[in-house]
């Protein structure tokens, strides 16, 4: 059936309340069960052997040893994986990624994986299998990889979107572009241009919860995988094909997820556990180490980027250009095209365009990290816009204010904005009592803008209406921040009951169609879309009953505040009926009462955020706190808004670690230097303040309930506040993020040495 | 299981025995051998906090001890926190306040903030992010944690008067 | 891997120097089962000296303090007496890792690990501390600067132990201060550390240590540093001249942390404001 998704503008009873969550007493209580709370009977340990080289060929791998140690029952290196991907270059490079295939193209690629009885055997099998390497050039930075002397790790790689079609195969693997109007007449307009280049160094997710997984491969072909992952379904697809399983016969659970932010969307190692159960005819366990997370599973891009804006007198910006080069790992990304995509999307700028460029590099393949590559577009033209505001004399809020972009702009990427939230979220920065707070000496205030442009895609729910009255509602999309609370409001709200009465479970794999994974912010406005028409549906058999149950027709039923009625003064005499009435009746009325939804969600709302962060800079040592930080963000209509400030202050939380001190460290060797939570540095309670939080509500119109997800928008101003704040404190712009004590410090070195310069001369 | 040791202990008040590898950690022990998979590992390296029990009514990452260390010991973990099946006002207010996202954090934050609460009951916010460094969370940016201490401390302190 | 934990030090002793295989003792562990986790050493006998009545307590002796190995540095911060006359040794232990590890870790460890970046090293050393040292032929006591010799190396021989460290009791007009640079408030190694203590005799610097972490191979006493601020009321030019003392004492890399122009500088920074700290410790006004 098809339904409409306008927004309705209706009054809510339940959205916008602040109930407790359904999984909460679990959580608290240690019973939630995540990716390595799951055991199988006679189930085997599996651990897995990763390349120590940044580029190496593998000559030879022998496993005989290991092989022939006691209690090992399997062991496996890409022999155990035969292509099966039909030449579909996306599925052979996840393939290559999970296991290398004669070459090891970064430090902690897999080389070879054992199945044993115990950790301790596992890991001695480990040490007794001998790979013999040869090693080969490498190379880890993004502008030396595009370098014509760099060593190509790809001889099948052409860049792509240039013409006429490279000839010479390179790191490059695509050129993407973006834009409208014409640029150089645009720069010609401007009194006023500012060129700047940047450096955004690599960071991970950093999810608490190592990936882990329990699969289990029947020698019928049927198999079960229990795994923490954002996209269960797109495991099981990737996983089915990689393996030559049948899509129905694997079924996929997915736990609960101990954080994933884009990181469990790919899969790892679970093709390997996969192809170790089959080998070994037993379930088998893998739990990542930390180590291993930071070494073999996605980073987000290092980028280096650069930016030019042009503007009038007045503050108009007459031209903007950007030219990134985003780094992807070991394989082709798309990660230069979301820059081109979100980089100037906050500005209504006429003539603007935005070059991306995917480079190939010898470190782990690249996986998408809350509004992927967003951030460091962000800090680049956030950072310049200050600059430029400087320039033309303005402050820096008002400039971006006379160039914000409004319903009717267009987007980078091309479509007109609907109605949208970042002006109003500017004149909110700009009333907002942090801004008027007294800075002291070394202290300053920077804003920053952020955009993301969040996704639908296909969802589909079940809603079963119980004998009690009481509703379950199973969804595809995985509960990452909450979502299960948020839904179950949004069954509850339509169906008119109480949200007592809902209770919401994420299904496995064989029990619903396809849901495509929890990303770009899609989970609560997908399958809250879905979740609606699915009671719609239900309401319409729950009316069909009533009509039945007070004997009048069809169609002089209506539903009511979670009632059915007939209409009517005929029938006014008659009693309203209940769901939980009609549910009471449903053996006699025609059995059980359900509602369905299949959808491909459209009409995703955009999402923009202002924020603003007060720093203290030590002049002596560079370092560099956060005093106070505000969130203001567009949430379209916050269902839960706990859960909405949550997914504000995360974010922010995330933006202000990558801001700070959040880098991947690789040695000259090509190695990782800080695969660990004491080196790589995430903040730690102590490091934040309070994050201020203010929702603001322009109702997406594409949904009913207005929906825009939340998730994301926040991680990207972070970087360029603090860049702000920290010019604004010191005089110095910071180029290179993290901006660590190290470069800050540098920084003001620098500066203070041409100052001295420029008054010795 | 080579080596085995055999490791008489309390965990939440309960006797319990379990055999385990002399080089095995306490995690291990609790999560593979007596079946408390409440204590989560998230680093193995006492990064983290995630595993966080308290071993003699000290506050301890249960990465970094030895299960046979345990013998003859007393261990808390987020399995003994509830009393008579009552949530624990931490336990309470984590799920009131939203402090918790994913949830994998949540146990070691519940464990230490308690070892935090029965040695201070009136912590500063200061005091708070300091006592909880050594827990990581990456889904709140800590602030409403931060928050439901202080209002569990406050609900503790209420309950002490009465 | 045999795992045993002796009653007393000289049986700890018997195990370390009868053990053919590789053996170490366990003392918080927050090292050593790192170390093991990473598969850096795979030892063959743990000693565990927590259950060793002499090695778990803090004494307070007619010349001072003496800390048994197994004391952890919550047990350190706990203790009254200890905290007042050298906060600087107990800000410097209770500033290794987390609460967590805390609970866990000794000084002594932090020094038999023998990191560059100890934390608890340079306040140690600043303070004067020894560590009594027992083997099979008897007990010695050296000074804590003594004993690392390199990045993970002590002069400990096979079979030797700390049993505890002792620290003088303060004369009066001392103090002591420890400050440490890293990126996060918390959870970090240093990059630099810096311990002081300082002795006053009216209001001017009479005696002063001053030792640095991080910056070099081993923790390093820099008896210049110490010259720059004896017989000074600790005015600016003393502390500048403290500063170019400290960072021409360093020898450091660069690494993963911090580079080793960075180090130099800030080394300075810090033993300006730790001096400042200490002076004012020790009741001297500026």
């Amino acid at each position: 059936m098809a339904h409409d998704n306008s927004y309705t503008g209706q009054k809510f009873q339940v959205i916008g309340n602040r109930f407790a969550r359904p999984d909460g007493v679990d959580k608290v209580t240690g019973r939630a069960r995540y990716g390595a709370d799951a055991n199988a009977p006679g189930q085997l340990v599996a651990r897995v052997l990763r390349s120590p080289h940044a580029h190496a060929r593998i000559k030879k791998i022998d496993t005989s040893k290991a092989e022939k140690l006691s209690g090992v029952k399997a062991v496996i290196t890409s022999d155990d994986l035969p292509d099966l991907t039909g030449g579909n270059r996306g599925m052979t490079d996840i393939l290559e990624n999970c296991m290398a295939r004669g070459r090891a193209l970064y430090d902690g690629h897999a080389v070879a994986a054992v199945a044993a009885i115990d950790e301790q055997t596992a890991r001695k099998a480990l040490k007794l299998i001998k790979v013999t390497y040869q090693m080969l050039p490498h190379v880890t930075d993004v502008d030396e990889a595009m370098q014509p002397e760099a060593p190509v790790i790809h001889d099948w790689v052409f860049t792509g979107g240039m013409e006429p079609k490279p000839t010479k195969p390179s790191n490059v693997a695509n050129r993407t572009e973006m834009g409208h109007g014409d640029v150089d007449a645009g720069f010609a307009a401007a009194d006023v241009i500012v060129e700047r280049s940047y450096k955004t160094e690599q960071t991970h997710q950093g999810y608490i919860e190592p990936h882990a997984c329990l699969a289990s491969v029947n020698p019928d072909g049927s198999a079960e995988l229990w795994v923490t992952t954002q996209g269960p379904f797109s495991y099981r697809n990737v996983c089915a094909g990689l393996l030559g399983l049948d899509i129905a016969k694997l079924k996929v659970t997915a736990s609960e997820i101990g954080g994933g932010f884009g990181g469990k969307t790919h899969v790892w190692a679970e093709p390997l556990a996969l192809a170790l159960s089959r080998k070994a005819n037993r379930p088998v366990k893998l739990v990542m180490t930390r180590e291993e997370v930071f070494r073999a599973t996605g980073p987000t891009a290092s980028t280096s980027i650069d930016v030019k804006i042009g503007a009038k007198k007045n503050g108009e910006i007459t031209a903007a250009t950007l030219d990134m080069r985003y780094q992807g790992g070991a394989f082709p990304g798309i990660w230069g095209m979301l820059g081109c995509m979100t980089g100037f999307a906050c500005y209504d700028i006429k003539n603007q365009r935005s070059v991306g460029w995917d480079v190939i590099v010898n470190r782990p393949k690249v996986a998408a990290y809350r509004a992927p590559s967003a951030p460091m577009a962000a800090f680049a033209v956030e950072s310049t816009m200050d600059i430029v505001a400087g320039e033309v004399g303005m402050d820096a809020v008002d400039f971006r204010l006379k160039n914000v972009a409004r319903e009717g702009s267009q987007a980078p990427y091309g479509p007109i904005f609907g109605p949208i939230g970042i002006e109003s979220a500017l004149q909110e920065v700009k009333k907002h009592p942090q801004m008027k707070a007294r800075l002291k000496k070394n202290q300053g205030r920077g804003v920053a803008c952020g955009f993301w442009f969040n996704i639908g895609g296909q969802t589909c729910v079940d809603l079963n209406i119980g004998e009690d009255g009481t509703v379950n509602l199973a969804v595809g999309t995985v509960d990452v921040g909450g979502a299960r609370s948020s839904l179950g409001m949004i069954a509850a709200e339509e169906l008119g009951i109480s949200y007592d009465d809902v209770k919401v479970h994420v299904a496995d794999t064989a029990s619903l169609g396809h849901n495509d994974t929890t990303e770009g912010s899609r989970g609560t406005f997908s399958s809250g879309m879905a979740a609606i028409f699915a009671a719609r549906d239900a309401i319409e058999v729950l009316k069909d009953r009533a009509a039945q149950m007070l004997d009048v027709p069809r169609d002089a039923i209506v539903w009511e505040k979670g009632e059915a009625r007939a209409k009517g003064t005929q029938y006014s005499n008659l009693p309203k009926l209940s769901l939980r009435e009609i549910a009471a009746k449903a053996a006699r009325t025609g059995g059980p009462i359900a509602g369905h939804n299949e959808v491909t969600a459209d009409g995703a709302g955009v999402a923009f955020a202002a924020h603003i962060c007060d720093v203290e800079v030590d002049p002596e040592t560079g370092l560099t706190r956060v005093l106070r930080y505000t969130v203001i963000q567009d949430a379209g209509k916050a269902i839960h808004p706990d859960y909405v400030e949550g997914q504000f202050q995360g974010a922010a939380a995330q933006g202000i670690g990558w801001g700070l001190n959040e880098e991947y460290v690789y040695g000259e060797d090509g190695r990782l230097q800080n695969p660990g939570f004491l080196d790589y540095r995430i903040p730690v309670c102590s490091d934040l303040p309070f994050i201020d939080t203010k929702i603001l509500e322009v109702p997406n119109p594409n949904h009913p309930y207005g929906i825009r997800g939340v998730g994301e928008a926040s991680i990207v101003p972070p970087l360029g506040a603090i860049g702000n704040a920290i010019a604004n404190a010191t005089g110095v712009r910071m180029h290179h993020v993290p901006m660590s004590p190290v470069r800050v410090l540098d920084a003001l070195d620098q500066a203070e040495a041409s100052e001295s310069q420029v008054s010795a001369g | 299981m080579s080596n085995a040791v055999l490791v008489s202990t309390t965990i939440n008040g309960d006797t319990v025995e379990f055999a385990c590898p002399a080089d095995e950690v306490l995690l291990d022990s609790l999560r593979d051998r007596v079946g408390l998979t409440g204590v989560k590992e998230g680093c193995g390296t006492g990064d983290c906090g995630a595993c966080s029990v308290t071993l003699d009514g000290e506050l301890v990452c249960s990465c970094l001890v030895l299960g046979v260390e345990a013998d003859g010991r007393a261990i808390g973990t987020v399995e003994g926190l509830t009393e008579n099946g009552d949530l624990h006002p931490l336990q309470q207010n984590f799920i009131d306040h939203a402090a918790l996202q994913c949830g994998i954090c949540t146990p070691g934050f519940l464990v230490a903030a308690k070892a935090l609460l029965d040695r201070n009951p009136n912590p500063t916010e200061t005091e708070i992010r300091y006592a909880l460094a050594g827990n990581l969370c990456r889904c709140t940016g800590y602030d409403k944690i931060v928050r439901a201490v202080q209002a569990s401390a406050k609900d503790l302190r209420k309950a002490k008067k009465r | 891997m045999r795992y045993e934990s002796p009653a007393s030090t000289k049986e700890a002793v018997a195990l370390l120097a009868q053990e053919k295989g590789s053996a170490f003792v366990l003392a918080g562990g927050t090292d050593l089962l790192v170390r093991m986790k990473a598969e850096l050493i795979e030892p063959d006998l743990v000693v565990d000296i927590k259950r060793i009545p002499a090695m778990t307590d803090i004494r307070v002796t007619e010349k001072g303090f003496r800390i048994g190995a197994a004391v952890s540095a919550a047990q350190l911060g706990r203790h009254k007496a200890l905290c007042k006359a050298w906060p600087g040794v107990v800000e410097a232990a209770n500033l290794i890792g987390s609460d967590q590890i805390q609970g866990r870790c000794t000084v002594v460890g932090n020094l038999c690990n023998a990191s560059p970046a100890a934390d608890s090293v340079p306040a140690l050393v600043a303070a004067g501390a020894k560590a009594v040292i027992v083997g099979r032929n008897g007990r010695r006591t050296v000074p804590v600067e003594k004993v690392i010799t390199g990045p993970g190396r002590t002069s400990l021989e096979k079979g030797e132990v700390i049993e505890a460290l002792t620290l003088p009791k303060p004369a009066s007009r001392t103090g002591d201060a420890y400050l440490r640079f890293t990126p996060r408030t918390e959870m970090d190694i240093a990059v630099v550390g810096v311990g002081i203590s300082l002795a006053l005799e009216r209001g001017t610097v009479k005696k002063a240590r001053v030792c640095l972490g991080a910056v070099a191979p081993t923790p390093i006493l820099v008896p210049a540093a110490a010259r720059a601020l004896i017989g000074s009321k600790l005015d600016d030019v003393a502390l500048a001249r403290l500063a170019t003392a400290c960072s021409a004492a360093c020898n450091p890399i660069d690494d993963k942390r911090g580079t080793a122009a960075y180090r130099i500088r800030v080394a300075g920074v810090l033993a300006r404001r730790a001096a400042t700290i200490a002076f004012q410790r020790a009741g001297g006004k500026a």
